[in-house]
């Protein structure tokens, strides 16, 4: 409660917020069909229709309704962004423990095959993972979970290992604590303000590489929709069609800039020392 | 030394520790890779001229003699041959890398010749409506994907002046550079927005923390001026994080912008490696992964040395 | 005529509205040619804004100026408003008439700039020098302030030098261009007793040599015995008393300067030791604490595959015990090993030799597994911010495997209450607390489970003074009722001869000298305890004169395999020996 106060002080906190509160209403209602039309109808008599009335957004080269069709590709772009910060929050923080909490060797090791991870640019390597197990909604949340554990890895290991020095850790040592309490209560409990800003920034990344595996036609799959596959449609038909690629477009950008303006915010209410480490 | 040496130390580990990741991954591709390359023409071949094409290749032993042979091959500096080109590999991925670099490079330029400025700038500025501006615009900057903004700029050029950007062949920087320019500069524009964006963040951050630093204070009680603490005192203590994420996006932006390159037709490193990918080029895919991770190992060396150049405590080893 | 500096009313204030904001109210003085004046706060009163709005270095610290005047006397008799003048006038002055020091040598010189870089351009900027006229000029700046080696020293990054050296490159830095006013922001408080004697003695001396003016603000009243000529007592933001040296220290006559004055120890040279609950020879009760042969190493680690190549005796070869109900301070500077030591008997380190008994009272039933608690130096990194005091007193109790029933937290509500907190803190977080209530509470959670021996590792160093002299009131109030052992890490004298019955000095991770406090520091044999008591400030030492010494501690990294020699002693008395020194 405290923390949704703050957030409505803070300017960019209340935009942010807004936009994803806007996002995640258009999301749901797109995953329970609750569209203007069905996502999936032909309307052949009304295909490239201009937007109007009937058609919000316009309708495509099939005659489907644009905006449907970006409600429902909302709500995929949500889900898979979702599941896939979730994963790499939970792969990450054990990681991330466990090399600050292991020290010397394993975190030698875990730090050097993230350090393998993280020499690929993130897109390449969810296209390698996607190419391996072939595309879809699936494959996309674990590419793109598997593309940001890295950074939840580094992430939750700097901050465990300076809270891990700290004198109430060594406090807790004198009396004995068993390490179960320690890394619950000592490091868990003050990392939940750091991941909390990650995990939101994390959110906009994630949707970011989302839409470019879609554009390229590896992450969700036609006829569902998705915002980067109805961008990438739209490419042919841009002077004919703008709205087709101005919508998913937009709605792509303000959903990520959504995210970036509320996880800004949470860094400054939650965490102001944060500022230097990550922009 | 000690501390590049350490640095140094642990390149091998991570190329090997890429290739092997690369090599398991691909062969757990489903589908043969000469299939794939001949597409429906494959059915046509006989089961000897099949075994024959993939001894060629080599692709008919057990994975870890595969590897074993590509390692080898490797020392000698022969990344093998891509299926699809007919050519080594290693000449396939030099054709590619002048234009990938040459764009990488160009982006660079943009966002560090407008972000640092900017960002100094938002820090001096801190609180006032200019720096809300350059915020604001940073803000917005950080959040376009460059598919989109990509796009953007074509509709808006297409739409509103009638004109396209230049495609077609492209024509490398010594052979025509009016040419090769005018090629690239929308790819870089695009590119280096969100960099430029991600630049102006961080050097604002920077300048703000280190603005409030005690030897800044000690510098204004020697009567420096604003120009001379801010230039002279503040911006080379507040350099290391922009030259880390510099590092990082350049070290990626070599790896080739896969969907910029699309959707420019530029033929960059990206695209041939999104082609490799779908056609199974094993050879190829493996071959430019590894040159991608070892261009990556390149920036971070370098941007190591810029640390060391930069603070002296991290040239004594203390950081 | 008009005083160098004169200063009327001065109001301060911070934040968006600093008319209600005001950190400063009111102070007025006036400094003539040659004067020094201290300014004597704690945290919070107001000293340091005070300092920094003559320069007017406080409008980049988020301050503004919200009423008063500061009046300064140029060289050419010309009065300079410093309220009204413009920035590029002020850049003028800032260095060349008025220069400052500050807190922390350490962060306060540009880490990425060599100290030749950062002195030459005082010359740079006030008398035009370039090329080699600034090197030699930073050279003879260096000299000036006794740095030995000057001319290499130019091309050194602040990094490789110790603090003292550091804040000897600040004063020459500051005196670069002869300003006639240098402003001493606490300028040894962060620098260990010997060397903050040194600082002291330079500031003394280069004040005669330049006849320049001086404002010294400080915490310690005790420190400004030796260099000030005028005082002026500062309380939440009012100068609440000023006037002549001796006047203030001799005939104090508002209520806060007495408390300053009297509340808080002053090192008197082992007159105002305790006298209760000395040690009696060989009554036979067992000690409550035993080190024996104490060492602590760490090993340094070189060249490309980290082999080990030498190491750090942190921790040399300590012995000493500690009876029930007897307080052991062991004193020393930084670097000293005192710390190491205290985290090696609770384990926090591991000690690479030697053994600890501790358990003379185990017997008793209602005494712990671990007898030995800790309460650290700094109480805001101590406790946990995420967990309820009722969480951080209740840990303990789960760590040893008890359970939080009714008694716990009768236990805990009690303890509290004995600490001076009332029992509605449990439901509260940290940072509701000031430093010195969450050192109670640090307090309250070593003793939840019945310790016989409590190491304070420099547990009240980082409090305000007053702060310090109750919370030291509660843990001798404490001892007495629960019979408690204290092992007492400090670096502060004054603060020893309060609250030790024993004091052992150590240097170089080894004791050089050992016994009853009073003896001690009355008497001290080894010349390194001598160094340490002869540096102490107290307000008996007006205007003494140190010797400048630029020795520096000896390294303590050896080569692999290296055993010191075995210490020899000699005995003084009953209860006080010291090292036999080569």
């Amino acid at each position: 409660m405290r923390i949704l106060r703050a957030i409505f002080a803070h300017t960019s906190g209340r935009i942010g917020g807004a936009i994803v509160a806007l996002y995640l209403l258009l999301a749901i209602l797109g995953m329970l069909g609750l569209t203007p039309h069905n996502p999936l109808m032909q309307y052949r008599v009304d295909r490239l229709h201009a937007p109007d009335s009937a058609y919000w957004m316009g309708t495509d080269l099939f005659g489907r309704d644009v905006a449907s069709r970006l409600m429902t590709g909302i709500g995929q772009s949500f889900t898979v962004a979702f599941f896939s910060v979730a994963f790499a929050t939970l792969a990450g923080t054990v990681l991330g423990l466990a090399a600050a909490w292991f020290g010397r060797r394993w975190d030698g090791l875990l730090m050097r095959v993230m350090d393998v991870l993280l020499a690929f640019p993130a897109i390449l390597l969810a296209l390698l993972i996607v190419t391996v197990a072939g595309p879809g909604t699936w494959t996309s949340i674990v590419a793109i979970a598997i593309v940001y554990t890295p950074i939840f890895t580094r992430v939750v290991r700097g901050p465990a290992l300076s809270l891990k020095a700290r004198e109430f850790v060594d406090a807790a040592r004198t009396f004995g604590s068993s390490s179960s309490y320690i890394l619950t209560r000592h490091l868990l409990l003050n990392l939940v303000a750091p991941l909390t800003v990650q995990v939101t920034l994390a959110l906009a990344w994630a949707l970011l590489t989302e839409a470019g595996l879609s554009f390229l036609g590896l992450g969700t799959q036609p006829p569902a929709a998705s915002l980067g596959l109805m961008l990438s449609d739209s490419r042919n038909l841009m002077e004919t069609a703008p709205w087709l690629m101005i919508f998913p477009g937009l709605a792509i950008m303000v959903s990520i800039l959504g995210f970036n303006l509320l996880g800004d915010a949470l860094r400054d209410i939650l965490d102001p020392k944060m500022r230097r480490s990550i922009a | 030394m000690n501390y590049l040496m350490r640095r140094l130390a642990t390149f091998p580990l991570v190329l090997i520790g890429v290739s092997v990741l690369v090599f398991v991954a691909i062969r757990m591709v489903p589908g043969d890779s000469i299939t794939a390359m001949l597409g429906t023409e494959a059915g046509l071949l006989t089961p000897a001229q099949r075994d024959a094409l993939a001894a060629y290749f080599g692709i008919d032993q057990p994975w870890f003699i595969q590897y074993w042979r590509w390692v080898l091959g490797l020392l000698h500096g022969n990344l093998g041959i891509s299926v699809t080109y007919g050519k080594p590999v290693l000449d396939v991925i030099l054709e590619r890398f002048p234009l990938t670099l040459e764009l990488a490079l160009l982006a660079m330029i943009i966002a560090l010749a407008v972000g640092m400025p900017a960002g100094v700038f938002a820090a001096t500025h801190n609180e006032k409506l200019s720096d809300l501006g350059v915020r604001v615009v940073a803000m917005i900057g950080q959040s376009t994907p460059n598919f989109v903004l990509a796009l953007l700029i074509i509709y808006t050029l297409s739409a509103g002046f009638g004109v396209l950007p230049t495609m077609g062949a492209f024509s490398p920087l010594w052979q025509d550079p009016l040419r090769n320019l005018s090629q690239l500069l929308l790819p870089a524009v695009t590119l280096g927005f969100a960099f430029a964006a991600s630049v102006t963040r961080i050097s604002r951050s920077a300048m703000l923390d280190v603005l409030s630093d005690d030897y800044v204070r000690t510098a204004r009680s020697k009567g420096a001026s604003n120009r001379t603490v801010i230039w002279r005192h503040a911006l080379p203590n507040a350099l290391i994080p922009v030259v880390t994420l510099s590092g990082i996006e350049f070290g990626y932006l070599l790896g080739g912008a896969v969907i910029v390159e699309q959707i420019y037709a530029l033929p960059g490193l990206g695209r041939m490696i999104l082609d490799a990918i779908l056609q199974r080029d094993y050879a190829l895919v493996q071959g430019s992964v590894l040159f991608i991770a070892f261009n990556f190992m390149i920036v971070n060396l370098l941007v190591d040395l810029a640390y060391v150049a930069l603070d002296p405590r991290i040239r004594l080893g203390e950081r | 005529m008009m005083p160098l500096l004169s200063i009327t009313d001065l109001r301060v204030g911070f934040g968006r509205n600093p008319e209600a904001n005001e950190v400063v109210r009111g102070v007025g003085f006036d400094l003539a040619e040659g004067e020094t004046l201290a300014i004597v706060g704690e945290s919070g009163s107001g000293k340091s804004v005070t300092a920094l709005s003559i320069n007017r270095l406080v409008d980049y610290g988020g301050g503004r100026i919200t009423g008063g005047s500061i009046k300064l006397r140029r060289a050419d008799n010309s009065v300079f408003d410093l309220l009204t003048a413009t920035e590029p006038q002020l850049t003028k002055i800032r260095g060349a008439e008025i220069g400052m020091i500050f807190q922390e040598p350490m962060t306060s010189l540009n880490p990425v700039l060599t100290i030749g870089t950062q002195i030459e351009e005082s010359f740079r900027l006030h008398r035009g020098l370039t090329g080699r006229q600034a090197t030699a000029a930073a050279k003879d700046a260096l000299d000036r302030v006794r740095i030995p080696d000057a001319a290499r020293r130019l091309e050194y990054t602040p990094n490789q030098l110790s603090g003292g050296m550091l804040q000897r490159v600040m004063i020459a830095m500051a005196l670069a261009c002869n300003p006639r006013l240098l402003i001493a922001d606490e300028p040894t408080t962060a620098l260990d007793v010997t060397v903050q004697a040194q600082i002291m003695a330079l500031l003394a001396e280069l004040k005669r040599e330049t006849g320049m003016s001086m404002i010294f603000i400080t915490h310690d009243i005790g420190l400004v015995a030796g260099i000030a000529d005028k005082i002026m007592v500062m309380q939440g933001g009012e100068a609440v008393e000023q006037g002549e040296l001796n006047q203030i220290l001799d005939h104090p006559q508002h209520p806060y300067t007495q408390h300053l004055l009297h509340a808080v120890p002053h090192f008197a040279s082992g007159r105002a030791t305790r006298s209760d609950g000395r040690r009696e020879q060989d009554k036979g009760t067992e000690p409550a604490l035993k080190v024996d042969g104490l060492v602590v190493r760490f090993p340094v680690k070189s060249g490309f595959f980290g082999r080990a190549s030498g190491a750090v005796h942190a921790v040399d070869g300590v012995d000493f015990d500690l009876m029930p109900g007897e307080t052991l301070a062991i004193v020393g500077e930084s670097g000293s090993g005192k710390s190491t030591t205290a985290r090696a008997i609770l384990g926090l380190v591991r000690s690479t030799r030697g053994t600890f008994s501790a358990g003379a009272r185990k017997a008793a039933a209602e005494q712990s597994a671990l007898p030995v608690q800790m309460v650290f130096q700094n109480p805001y990194a101590s406790l946990n911010p995420r967990l309820s005091i009722a969480s951080i007193l209740a840990e303990p109790v789960i760590a040893t495997g008890g359970r939080v029933n009714a008694q716990t937290r009768t236990k805990m509500a009690a303890l509290l209450k004995r600490v001076g907190l009332p029992e509605s803190s449990l439901e509260r977080y940290p940072h509701e607390f000031s430093g010195g209530q969450r050192q109670r509470l640090c307090i309250a959670r070593a003793l939840m489970l019945n310790p016989s021996v409590v190491v304070l590792d420099e547990a009240v160093s980082a409090l305000d003074v007053s702060v310090q002299a109750r919370v030291l009131e509660l843990l001798v109030e404490l001892q007495r009722e629960f019979g408690l052992a204290y092992l007492f890490i400090s670096h502060d004298m004054a603060v020893v001869e309060r609250i030790a019955h024993r004091i052992a000095v150590i240097y170089a991770g080894q004791i050089v000298e050992i016994g009853d406090a009073t003896s001690v520091l009355s008497e001290p044999k080894h010349s390194y305890t001598k160094k340490l008591i002869a540096a102490v400030p107290t307000i008996d030492r007006r205007r003494e004169h140190f010797e400048l010494d630029t020795r520096q501690v000896p390294s303590l990294v050896r080569p692999l395999g290296f055993e010191p020699e075995p210490a020899r002693w000699d005995e003084f008395g009953p209860d006080h020996r010291a090292r036999v020194e080569a």
